[in-house]
């Protein structure tokens, strides 16, 4: 059977995508974020997975105000990086696993949860920047990703985005959806967006490190707990956009110790101010 | 029974809600049609014929003209579809965001450098922190401010 066996945890930030594709990460600026990434770098050809399935928001690229899905899965076989308005990354095209993401969506509806399938999806710096951070500079032609990624889009761009409890449940859900697909297959499962941050009004630029720092405790810890925090809290806290944290509950919700298992293992952890206008958080979590 | 906002006395945020996206719609689909190259150049070529093409607001197209990122915000306008008008200039995100708080691009960057802003003063209106509406606008446009009031 599929199982997860370790969770990533990442930013995303558009300019670090930008850093990486100017080729500007040696610069004093950057150099410090990227860092922060050369364990995970390793760590990912080390445990190289089958399939990642990476929790992201869109940021009205795929998604206009036409329709706004809570929950989106991505069952194609194939995503292209989107130009968000300076033109398409120059990374890669993102290859599905349309097998595996329409059985997690049958599975993960079937338990309560209103998925919407999606077929056909350009992908923006929410996906693209993590797999960059952890994958490195890729040719858009000659290079690819080390396997297959299935998007899993979630509205955090209009009020009210789903609770953080609900994040956390679907996270379950998502567990028991891949260990009950067939074919043996080790898959990671990636939260990203925040850490605080906001880009709107006189309050833009807003960093909260003693909040980030206290998020990723408690993500270790406790996260059933975390779970629990109301949306408002985030606001004020962690800035408007700050709200993004809780598509980290998701991949935390899949981990074996919510279910009963173990804790845990912290392979990695690492925080980072400022990258643009944001405080970069990751972590890697491995399932004992 | 009327709906819990319990976001309406955070200072300087704007929560794109329902309500805020119902009045945003044309504002912020017009953004979105900004993601087409073609339709950038045609912008560029002629911003109030492109404008008046779109069932907006007049507030609103006087508010993209003028670039007013708060004002936009406050008719509607959500972030990330105002960041095309920013792409199509040709700004980066930390220009677009910091236009909002009134600091030059080098005070705003500063800010983040040092660790960014602070949350103390910033949880709820009435209190007396930098993003609070009797401290508009930031930095060196603000102190002058000040100045010439005196």
């Amino acid at each position: 059977m599929a199982r997860i066996t370790a969770s990533v945890y990442t930013s995303h930030i558009p300019a670090i995508g930008a850093a990486l594709d100017l080729g500007k990460t040696h610069e004093p600026y950057w150099q410090p974020v990227f860092q922060g990434y050369e364990f995970s770098r390793q760590w990912l050809k080390d445990h190289r997975p089958d399939v990642i399935f990476l929790v992201f928001n869109d940021h009205a690229t795929a998604f206009s105000l036409d329709m706004i899905p809570t929950f989106a899965i991505g069952t194609a076989a194939e995503f292209k990086p989107a130009d968000e308005g300076w033109g398409a990354r120059p990374v890669p095209t993102v290859i599905g696993h349309p097998e595996l993401a329409s059985h997690i969506a049958q599975s993960v509806i079937q338990q309560d949860f209103d998925l919407t399938i999606v077929n056909k999806m350009d992908v923006d710096h929410g996906l693209t920047v993590p797999l960059s951070l952890l994958c490195g500079a890729q040719d858009p032609v000659k290079g690819a990703w080390p396997c297959p990624v299935i998007p899993f889009a979630v509205n955090v761009v209009q009020y009210p985005v789903p609770s953080g409890q609900r994040c956390f449940n679907l996270g379950q859900a998502i567990r028991r959806a891949v260990e009950s697909f067939d074919e043996d297959l080790n898959v990671q499962i990636w939260g990203t967006g925040g850490m605080s941050h906001q880009l709107q009004g006189p309050r833009a630029g807003l960093i909260n490190k003693a909040f980030d720092s206290a998020f990723l405790d408690q993500l270790i810890a406790d996260p059933a707990t975390l779970a629990k925090k109301p949306h408002i809290d985030y606001v004020r806290e962690a800035g408007s956009e700050g709200i993004e944290l809780v598509m980290w509950l998701i991949a935390r919700g899949a981990m074996a110790d919510v279910a009963g298992g173990k804790p845990p293992h912290v392979a990695h952890r690492f925080y980072h101010v400022p990258a643009s206008n944001t405080a970069v958080g990751h972590l890697i979590l491995e399932n004992s | 029974m009327s709906l819990v906002k319990p976001y309406l006395d955070v200072p300087g945020t704007t929560i794109f809600d329902a309500e805020q996206s119902r009045k945003g719609y044309h504002l912020n689909q017009f953004c979105m049609s900004l993601m087409q190259a073609a339709n950038r150049e045609r912008f560029k070529a002629n911003e109030r014929a492109y404008l008046d093409e779109w069932p907006m607001t007049e507030a609103q197209k006087q508010a993209v003209l003028a670039r007013d990122l708060n004002r936009c915000i406050s008719l509607g306008g959500n972030i990330y579809f105002l960041a095309k008008i920013g792409a199509t200039d040709g700004k980066s995100f930390q220009q677009m965001a910091g236009s909002m708080t009134g600091m030059t691009e080098e005070e705003y960057r500063d800010m983040m450098i040092h660790g960014g802003r602070s949350v103390e003063g910033n949880r709820r209106t009435g209190e007396d922190g930098d993003a609070q509406p009797q401290h508009q606008p930031q930095g060196k446009a603000g102190r002058s401010g000040q100045k010439a009031s005196i």
